[in-house]
């Protein structure tokens, strides 16, 4: 049995007909070919698989395609507009905030959701906001200053 | 060619030329490589941690719609060899490691039958439907326990648990004799699990035309994989290529060859069709190397002032069902670092390595050297405790002078430079020493629980000559200036985070004189790396960064000889400067690397003999390993109530020698860190008394969050390594080296005021409140063994 599902991903609709229990991060890496998306723990904990749903951070490994339809999802391919990195991603590669980079695409997803919620947050609010993400390499330090210095940039919305 | 920056590169902090592909999520992980007919494998394993296989029914798999092939060992293993461990020791009692699992399965996650499908969703059905019967056995899984002559046994076809035992160090005896006071510790070292965030994976290809296996794997060891993989799978070694992709996290449990990598090339030949294989979390976590896991018993010989005598330690190293590549090699390395960074004149270790029903243990960022560097600084801060000394001046006292390096140990190592006192010097300044001890002084006046610790480490890094290394401790490198007068750079070693892309085009711009955008470094595949020893024991800016140095000075002396020739002069009289090629006192006339590629390519204009061309390579084999060593120091404070300890302060000073770039030293320091920090406070891999893994998931093995991770404090000191041209030490592994100790110190300090003198690693709150709750009471208790107790008295 299959269902059909219409999903905005990145901007590009992706009109798909797919078994119920394809989960979404399958359905964005092996169908619409979106790779940066990671799975680290098919779980929710460590949030390598980390995507925005009408932009929303959630763990795209513990749900299924079928319930994104309708929505618009955004990965970390789609954040980039015209060659020209977001805030966030800059902030990455400015502060050294990623080594092996496999945790980096969900860390960068809900460090874009965190600053839309909050566009001056402490270091210890990043903390927090960064807690359903797990990093092995950098012990976050980096990390943190990476966001702090997207939001001295003044951040950028998830919405173009 | 665009003109040359003046400053250096080296020493720069710089942003990494790697982070834009990993940015914008274009980079290629294993898991992202998509071949045309490929399969997909799943893996059944073993609930059990020890067990008779009766029988295995594939049946319902095999008629599974999607399923190509259902394989038990029976299938397999005859055409496959068995998993190599590199690091035997002599007289060592070991089993066969088959590719899937015989007649027993012999710990918990133990591959027993593979399902191979035309999807992944097909193939995790499968396995579903396999019914395999096991009759339980007694499972081994106390080490200690493991040893006594009525223990069952992990593999009853060897008929012990015993693999070996093994010693370093002359025995200290009279050295012990001739102490004031002996003090006795036991020390329990937990099993921990690496975890790297991207699970072990491959894809394997075999080209039956052309007799060749391709084989990308999620590795930090891509040419030991080569040398070691094709003769198990009937491959040869000049028709294997082996690439490691992107890498997502190792901290040596990439460092291996996995049976399921042999699984994947051979199911792959067998089928004719390229294999990819995923490892799920939960297989990550019941069979993927552990780390650590010693038990130990330290008796110290102290002098009244506090002038350590000797050590002696009798150690228990749990090795797990099975021995990974360098399994028994792991305890070896605490037992030739116990010294710690003291002169101690005396110091024994006796490793017993037993087999129980577990995974196994092998080398887990800093392999031995962390479980060395605890017992020896938690051994110090017991010394200064019992005499009721200051726990910074007995290191002082038992530090050797920088003027005494190379400085030769009693375990046979000669530590390359050093000036120890310096750095614990500089981590005071960084963390306000005196004022931070009297904030203690001022909470434990309150009734708070407050504690500083620390600890003055030394590791074995840049490992390391070939004599003491299992299969060559060399690096290899090439340099090819093209004709385009672009920089082309292979390295042996396989970088999976660490920022060599960047660190190492450092190196060259400078060397070369060329900027850093003309170069590009490759590393990581065997067909374009033509020889290497890969990345483990913080050993590739060393050891590769050289051996590109090596090839860069070769390429210069080519580029000297067609100078000569261009500028009617002799090599001998050419200088080479700031990218340009001239006569001594001739600047005027000097030709660019552009010209002189051309000339060497191009190939009209060359020397009488010359070889066309402007490439090298060279095989650097290092004299010596390196020593780097630290301070650091932690200011905790414990809630009495919950048990929870928070980490008010943290400073490390790392002395890695010359750093190419602080940026990615800092990014090393932080992450092993906290890596340690989750060792001492956090961390534990658990089985129960049956041997079932409690811990297989993130759910119940806590790895460090971000609101764990302290405010960092990082500094440095540069005493230049001797041992290579760079002056460079390795950094990747001191975090976790000079970390873990420091933070245990701070705790058992801050319980210090209520009689604790130990408490082993990990301190969670439900440890640390138990202690509290014993400890007030019951009084404290010494650890110093009484004159009576003392065997031969004290002289």
């Amino acid at each position: 049995m299959t269902i059909p599902v219409k999903v905005r991903v990145n901007g590009t609709l992706h009109e798909e007909s797919l078994e119920p229990r394809v989960l979404l991060v399958h359905f964005l890496r092996d169908v619409c070919g979106l790779t940066g998306t990671h799975v680290g723990c098919e779980s929710s904990i460590c949030g390598a698989c980390t995507v925005l749903i009408d932009g929303q951070a959630v763990k795209s490994c513990t749900l299924l395609a079928v319930q994104a339809d309708g929505s618009e999802v955004q990965t970390i391919e789609g954040l980039a507009t015209d060659g020209e990195l977001h805030p966030v991603q800059q902030g990455f590669w400015e502060c050294h905030g990623l080594q092996c980079g496999y945790c980096t695409p969900g860390m960068i997803m809900s460090g874009v959701q965190l600053l839309d919620r909050d566009p001056k947050p402490s270091r210890d609010d990043i903390r927090h906001g960064l807690e359903g993400n797990l990093c092995r390499c950098t012990g976050y330090g980096h990390i943190i200053d990476a966001i702090e210095h997207a939001a001295k940039q003044g951040g950028r919305s998830w919405r173009r | 060619m665009a003109k040359v920056k003046e400053k250096p590169y080296f020493g720069r902090a710089m942003k990494r030329v790697e982070d834009p592909r990993l940015i914008k999520g274009i980079a290629t992980y294993v898991d992202d490589i998509d071949l045309v007919g490929m399969l997909h494998a799943a893996i059944l394993r073993s609930p059990h941690a020890h067990a008779r296989v009766s029988s295995i029914d594939t049946e319902a798999a095999k008629s599974h719609p999607g399923v190509v092939r259902v394989l038990t060992g029976a299938d397999v293993n005859p055409h496959c060899g068995t998993i190599p461990c590199a690091s035997p020791l002599p007289g060592q009692n070991s089993p066969d490691h088959t590719v899937l699992a015989g007649d027993r399965v012999y710990f918990v996650g133990h591959p027993v039958v593979v399902v191979v499908a035309k999807d992944k969703y097909a193939a995790r059905d499968a396995l579903d439907l396999i019914e395999v019967d096991y009759d339980p056995l007694e499972a081994v899984i106390d080490p200690e326990r493991a040893l006594e002559k009525d223990s069952p046994l992990t593999h009853p076809d060897l008929g012990t648990n015993h693999a070996f035992t093994w010693s370093v160090g002359d025995d200290p005896t009279k050295l012990l004799e001739q102490a004031d006071h002996i003090i006795k510790v036991r020390m329990v070292h937990q099993r921990l699990t690496p975890m790297a965030i991207e699970p072990r994976g491959c894809v394997a290809s075999w080209d039956e035309g052309q007799g060749f296996l391709t084989l990308w794997t999620s590795t930090q060891v891509p040419h030991l994989v080569r040398t070691l993989l094709p003769g198990l799978v009937g491959a040869e070694e000049n028709k294997t290529r082996i690439i490691a992709p992107e890498v997502g996290g190792g901290f040596g449990s990439k460092l291996q060859v996995y049976a399921e990598e042999v699984l994947a090339c051979h199911l792959s030949r067998r089928l004719g069709a390229p294999v990819k294989w995923i490892e799920g979390r939960r297989e990550n976590a019941a069979a993927t190397i552990h780390g650590r896991d010693q038990i130990g018993t330290y008796e110290v010989g102290v002098k009244k002032d506090g002038t350590v005598l000797a050590v002696r330690s009798h150690t228990i190293a749990d090795l797990g069902s099975y021995l990974q590549l360098l399994t028994p090699a792991v305890p070896t390395l605490t037992g030739l670092m116990l010294g710690g960074c003291y002169k101690i004149k005396g110091v024994r270790m006796d490793v017993v390595g037993v087999h129980t029903n577990k995974m196994a243990t092998d080398a887990y960022r800093g392999a031995g050297r962390p479980e060395a560097a605890y017992a020896i600084e938690r051994l110090m801060d017991i010394v200064a405790d019992e005499l009721g000394l200051d726990p910074v001046a007995v290191r002082l006292k038992n530090m050797p002078k920088p003027r005494e390096f190379p400085f030769n140990t009693a375990t046979g190592l000669t530590y390359d430079s050093g000036n120890y006192q310096r750095a614990l010097k500089e981590a005071q300044r960084l963390a306000g020493w005196n004022a931070l001890l009297k904030q203690r002084d001022r909470a434990r006046k309150a009734g708070r629980l407050f504690g500083v610790g620390v600890s003055t480490y030394v590791e074995i890094c840049a490992l390391g000559p070939s004599k003491i290394m299992a299969a060559g401790g060399w690096e290899w490198g090439s340099v090819k200036i093209e004709l385009s007068g672009k920089v082309t750079i292979a390295t042996g070693v396989t970088p999976h985070g660490q920022g060599q892309e960047t660190s190492f085009a450092q190196i060259a711009a400078d060397r070369l004189s060329i900027p850093i955008d003309d170069i590009t470094i490759y590393s990581g595949d065997t067909a374009t790396s033509h020889f290497g020893r890969d990345t483990y024991g913080s050993r590739a800016t060393a050891l590769g960064g050289t051996a590109i140095v090596l090839s860069i000075d070769k390429v210069i002396e080519k580029g000297k000889a067609i100078a000569a020739l261009l500028l009617q002069s002799k090599p001998k009289k050419m200088e080479f400067k700031a990218g340009s090629f001239f006569v001594k006192g001739r600047k005027r006339n000097a030709l660019g690397w552009a010209e002189i590629a051309t000339e060497a390519y191009i190939a009209k204009n060359i020397p009488a003999g010359f070889e066309p061309g402007l490439e090298a390579s060279s095989f650097f084999e290092p004299p010596n390993c390196t020593y780097p060593f630290g301070t650091h120091i932690v200011a905790v404070e414990i809630d009495r109530d919950t048990g929870q300890v928070k980490i008010l302060k943290y400073v490390a000073v790392d002395d890695c020698g010359k750093q190419v770039n602080p940026l990615l030293v800092e990014g090393q320091v932080q992450g092993g860190v906290l890596q340690a920090i989750g060792h001492a406070l956090m961390e534990q891999t658990v089985y129960d008394e049956s041997g079932q893994l409690l811990t297989g998931e993130f759910m119940d093995y806590p790895l460090p969050r971000a609101s764990d991770a302290p405010e960092y404090v990082i500094g440095s000191t540069e005493t230049p390594s001797p041992s290579n041209p760079l002056g460079v030490k390795g950094v990747g592994e001191a975090g976790t080296i000079g970390a873990t100790p420091a933070v245990a110190n701070a705790v058992i300090d801050a319980l210090s005021p209520l009689g604790v003198r130990h408490v082993d690693i990990p301190l969670t709150p439900e440890r640390v409140w138990r202690v509290i709750q014993a400890a007030e009471s019951h009084p404290p208790v010494s650890l110093m063994v009484p004159d009576e107790d003392r065997k031969g008295g004290r002289k």
